[in-house]
């Protein structure tokens, strides 16, 4: 069992599924849910098998584990796959996810399902593909190979303006990481190897981290997304169908978060030392900005992609504070932002299936008549502003104590919008849920179907299990967080030293 | 030159003495057995490559011959195995396409023996003589069959265009050569180089290499002199056009490197910076004189031009490492070009009209299921989107550029590659977000095995693609 190339498996095993669906016929209904059945069977099986990665994983060992090693392409570049701490519970993230969104769209995409299910297990195999990914190279090749099922994705099966949003979503991201290729050669160029194991511990001189540095950031900043360069987001979800935002927000975001920690924070310390005021200021402004940007939004994706901004703008805040705190938190809310996230734009697509817009105006009163989606509901949005009690707050919290030790004036801007983000929330779910039933198309509404139930439920089983009790959390992450924050305090004191012994 | 001698050379060149004695062996049969002959002429033509590249892949042999003129290194044997691979190809693509687009003709597979000839010398040359034949047999033939439809005004035209500016940059760089061997004493490359390494480079000397770079990024169709290129794609028909972006740029591709990489090596900061400069203006003019383009085939040409600089930007790099990406870059360029050439092939009106218009493609995801995921895998791959071949190839000549510090070549291309990833996508919009608009005829079993091929291969290079590698640092090898 110790030799079975477990993560592999994990990651290749949606193909499985594709090879299926390809030679199977989805016109019909019979053939339509057949595709389903397959569909579901795959994300449901790979999520399986990715539940023994965690139950194999080592919490204790801070180091990267379940590694499978071998040559690929014979220049240089290896095959290299294994998990830590911070990755591993990304990769269950993902594959946990997958099998909702499958569920969601179970009747609401209605054409060429065959086609849509393939582009979702593709995006299955290279997401959980970053996460384990080993070498630089790998990583740049999944992180890249995103775009196309997603571009296919929004651009297929989106709503109105699905082609711009999809092309601005590809050519932003696009415009982003191809400076990261350069940077990821200038460091094989300089360690002489694209193993990431090996570059973490490389130390890279001092002038060359702050272009590398600035190289990373305009990949990640733009996939995570942080304010200024997150208008594609907001366009992309209203354009996509509800399991392609769940996947955005929950999932395809957090790649960006992942590269900050593993590379950024990682590799390069000293530029991100240099660089933590820049990237403070950058999220405070996200999470006011995009907070009042959201409180103004007639469209419920919309809101939600701004809120989804503003949070992640807590995530970068926490990990360039480099301390435990900050980092356990920024990891814990991108992982509580992926749940809760995707379940508000799966409670989107539950009113959005019944009456097909998306107008904040539209609702109004669904408590009287969804009694059962009201309560998903209020606990997600309470998720969202971090009430204590659900998973959203852990994360918060520990962010701004993390930065807080850090600068108090970060903490204080960034504590503000814990306020903000309640009011929009708020607001939201006070327009859309409660009021009188007034509106004829409302009435008829029906409250949550079973398989409706069966999406929602379990995500908020989860909200509140990891608000209550994170230790699981902490626990797999703690080992790998310190020896990340640990790590990053000793290259700044050598580098210190070096200055001082220079004087 | 002794017998053995004599022997020794006619092994070396054995493939090219093959297609010689073929071609003209063809030309009887066609001349005695008439007209009717054409598709007899052509799978023979087709049998005479197969056997010319096998006769490369099977054999060991290496070393120089006819006195220094030709030589057969391993860069020779992987880049002539490609060019016969892509004759092979074009010729099989015009094979059930021939009696639509009046091709059937028997000198037609003649011609582009002939011309395939022309390539294997070119990329064999080690002389400037053997150089300027082998690049006047490969283009003469190919200003014949650009016109070869010759009641078509547009084929005549593109032929015209072709041939006068092709004689233009003949006559520069023979103008050129004329120069180096002037101021060097010596046509042989080898011979160039060792002249140059000992005295001090004369201005000369300079212009005489500007002139001779200048007549090889013509039949590469880098920007400045790209001009020819898509009146010639788009008039041609379009088994020629796929020929003309498939042998002759690897071909002109491998002898612009071996002039640099040998007789020019010993002033690389000189011809670096000329290559810098022509690698960025095709990859940005590449990038966005293709956004306006509604035809297919002046879209591929202009896309062509953009990859001729991404494969520079390795030759740049002067490195091992850069020549090994270019190799790499060509052998992928070709495969996906002769892909998409297939699919626009494809693009028929069962009433036999061919469609040029990238909006033709409307709606193919679900008139045409196979078609359009090659497709779409062929155009992600041109754009540089990982996992898929061309990202692969865009990597190995980058990380060259990197190693030899060209920062600001790379930036600019990686940049580019953003612009031009933007005709691409369009072209994937439109296959999969529109509305189909009207079915194409049934596709013919040749081209569906040709794309088939070559999007198994963009989308299997992650799996496929340790032993190209190999061969392709092989390959580079040769000169350092």
């Amino acid at each position: 069992m110790t030799d079975w190339p477990i993560l592999s498996t994990v990651t290749f095993l949606p193909l499985v599924g594709v090879l299926l669906l390809l030679f199977m016929n989805g016109e019909g209904a019979n053939g339509r849910r057949n595709v389903l059945n397959i569909a579901l069977l795959t994300t449901v099986a790979t999520f399986v098998v990715s539940l023994f990665v965690w139950i194999g994983f080592d919490n204790s060992n801070a180091g990267f584990q379940m590694v499978e090693k071998h040559e690929w392409l014979t220049t240089g570049i290896s095959y290299h796959l294994g998990v830590d701490g911070i990755s591993m519970l990304f990769v269950i993230l993902t594959t946990f996810l997958m099998p909702f969104c499958v569920l969601a769209s179970w009747v609401s995409v209605e054409k060429r399902i065959k086609e849509y299910m393939i582009a979702f297990l593709l995006l299955e195999v290279v997401m959980v593909g970053v996460f384990v990914a080993l070498d630089i190279v790998l990583f740049y090749v999944f992180f890249e190979a995103t775009l196309i099922p997603m571009f296919v994705i929004i651009g297929v099966w989106g709503g109105k303006d699905r082609v711009y949003a999809s092309y601005k979503f590809f050519l932003y991201t696009l415009a982003g990481s191809v400076l990261t290729m350069l940077a990821i050669m200038a460091m094989y160029w300089q360690a002489g190897t694209t193993d990431m194991t090996e570059l973490l511990k490389f130390g890279f001189p001092a002038g060359m981290q702050t272009w590398l540095w600035l190289a990373f950031f305009a990949a990640f900043s733009v996939k995570m997304p942080m304010w200024p360069v997150h208008t594609w987001l907001p366009d992309a979800h209203v354009q996509a169908p509800t399991a392609g935002s769940v996947i955005l927000a929950g999932v395809m975001l957090k790649l960006g978060g992942y590269g900050f920690v593993r590379f950024s924070l990682s590799m390069l310390p000293l530029a991100s030392e240099h660089f933590a005021p820049f990237v403070f200021t950058l999220s405070v402004l996200a999470i006011i900005y995009t907070s009042l940007v959201a409180l103004m939004q007639d469209d419920i994706k919309k809101l939600i992609a701004y809120s989804s901004v503003a949070h992640m703008g807590y995530v970068t805040m926490g990990i360039f504070a480099a301390n435990t705190q900050g980092l356990q938190g920024a990891i814990f809310q991108m992982l509580s932002h992926g749940i809760v996230s995707g379940a508000l734009f799966l409670c989107v697509g539950v009113v959005y299936d019944r009456l097909h817009t998306r107008e904040i105006s539209a609702y109004g009163g669904l408590v009287n008549n969804m009694p059962k989606y009201a309560v998903a509901m209020m606990i997600f949005t309470m998720a969202n502003v971090g009430l204590p009690g659900t998973s959203g707050f852990v994360g918060e919290f520990l962010t701004i104590i993390g930065v807080f030790r850090v600068n108090t004036w970060v903490a204080l801007f960034a504590a503000t919008g814990v306020i903000l983000s309640a009011s929009y929330a708020l607001w939201l779910y006070r327009r859309v849920i409660f009021g009188a039933l007034e509106k004829e198309s409302l009435k008829v509404l029906l409250d949550l179907s079973g398989r409706e139930k069966l999406i929602l439920y379990p995500l908020v089983v989860l909200t509140i299990f990891f608000g209550v009790y994170p230790a699981p959390v902490f626990d797999a992450t703690a080992a790998s967080v310190d020896l990340v924050v640990n790590n990053y305090t000793a290259a700044l004191q050598a580098a210190k030293n070096l200055a001082l012994n220079v004087q | 030159m002794t017998a053995e001698l004599l022997s020794l050379s006619l092994q070396l060149s054995m493939p090219e003495v093959i297609l010689a004695v073929g071609a003209l062996a063809l030309l009887m049969i066609g001349v005695f057995a008439g007209e009717k002959s054409a598709p007899v002429v052509t799978g023979l033509a087709v049998v005479l490559l197969a056997v010319a590249g096998l006769w490369l892949v099977f054999g060991t042999q290496s070393g120089e011959a006819w006195g220094g003129a030709f030589v057969l290194d391993p860069f020779a044997r992987f880049m002539k195995v490609i060019a016969l691979l892509g004759s092979i190809v074009a010729i099989g693509l015009s094979f059930g396409q021939a009696r639509f687009l009046e091709l059937d003709k028997f000198e037609f597979p003649v011609v582009l023996v002939l011309s395939t000839l022309g390539m294997l010398v070119l990329i064999s040359a080690n002389d400037l003589i053997a150089f300027y034949l082998g690049l006047e047999l490969m283009s003469l033939s190919l200003y014949v069959v650009a016109a070869f439809n010759r009641d078509s005004l547009r084929s005549t035209e593109a032929g015209l265009k072709y041939f006068v500016l092709g004689a233009l940059s003949s006559g520069m760089m023979l103008y050129g050569m004329s120069l180096v061997y002037g101021f060097t004493g010596n046509t042989g490359f080898d011979d160039i180089a060792k002249v140059l390494s000992t005295e001090t480079r004369g201005l000369g000397l300079i212009f005489g290499m500007v002139f001779v770079l200048a007549g090889a990024c013509f039949k590469i169709s880098a920007v400045p002199f790209h001009m020819w290129t898509p009146d010639v794609y788009e008039g041609a028909p379009t088994p020629v056009t796929a020929f003309f972006a498939a042998g002759p740029k690897v071909a002109a591709m491998a002898i612009l490197v071996r002039v640099v990489s040998e007789a020019f090596s010993p002033i690389v900061a000189d011809w670096r910076q000329i290559i810098v400069f022509v690698s960025i203006a095709s990859m940005l003019l590449g990038s966005f004189a293709a956004i306006g383009q509604r035809n297919i085939k002046r879209l591929m040409a202009y896309s062509s031009i953009g990859h001729m600089g991404y494969a520079l930007v390795g030759l740049a790099a002067g490195s091992e490492t850069g020549v090994s990406g270019v190799v790499l870059y060509m052998t992928i360029y070709m495969i996906m070009t002769l892909g998409t050439f297939a699919c626009i092939l494809a693009m028929r009106r069962p009433d036999g009209v061919y469609l040029e218009s990238v909006d033709d493609l409307a709606g193919l995801s679900t008139t045409k299921p196979f078609m359009a995921v090659v497709l779409t895998a062929l155009m992600f791959s041109m754009a540089g989107i990982p996992p898929l071949a061309g990202f692969f190839a865009k990597y190995f000549v980058f990380v060259a550029a990197i190693q030899a510090h060209l920062y600001a070549l790379s930036v600019i291309g990686v940049l580019s590659s953003v612009v031009g990833a933007y005709y691409y996508l369009r072209i994937v919009k439109v296959m999969w977000f529109d509305q189909p608009t009207g079915d194409f005829a049934r596709t013919g079993g040749i081209l569906r095995l040709v794309f088939g091929l070559s999007g198994l291969f963009v989308i299997g290079y992650v799996v496929i693609g340790g032993p190209i590698g190999s061969a392709a640092n092989a390959a580079a090898k040769s000169f350092f």
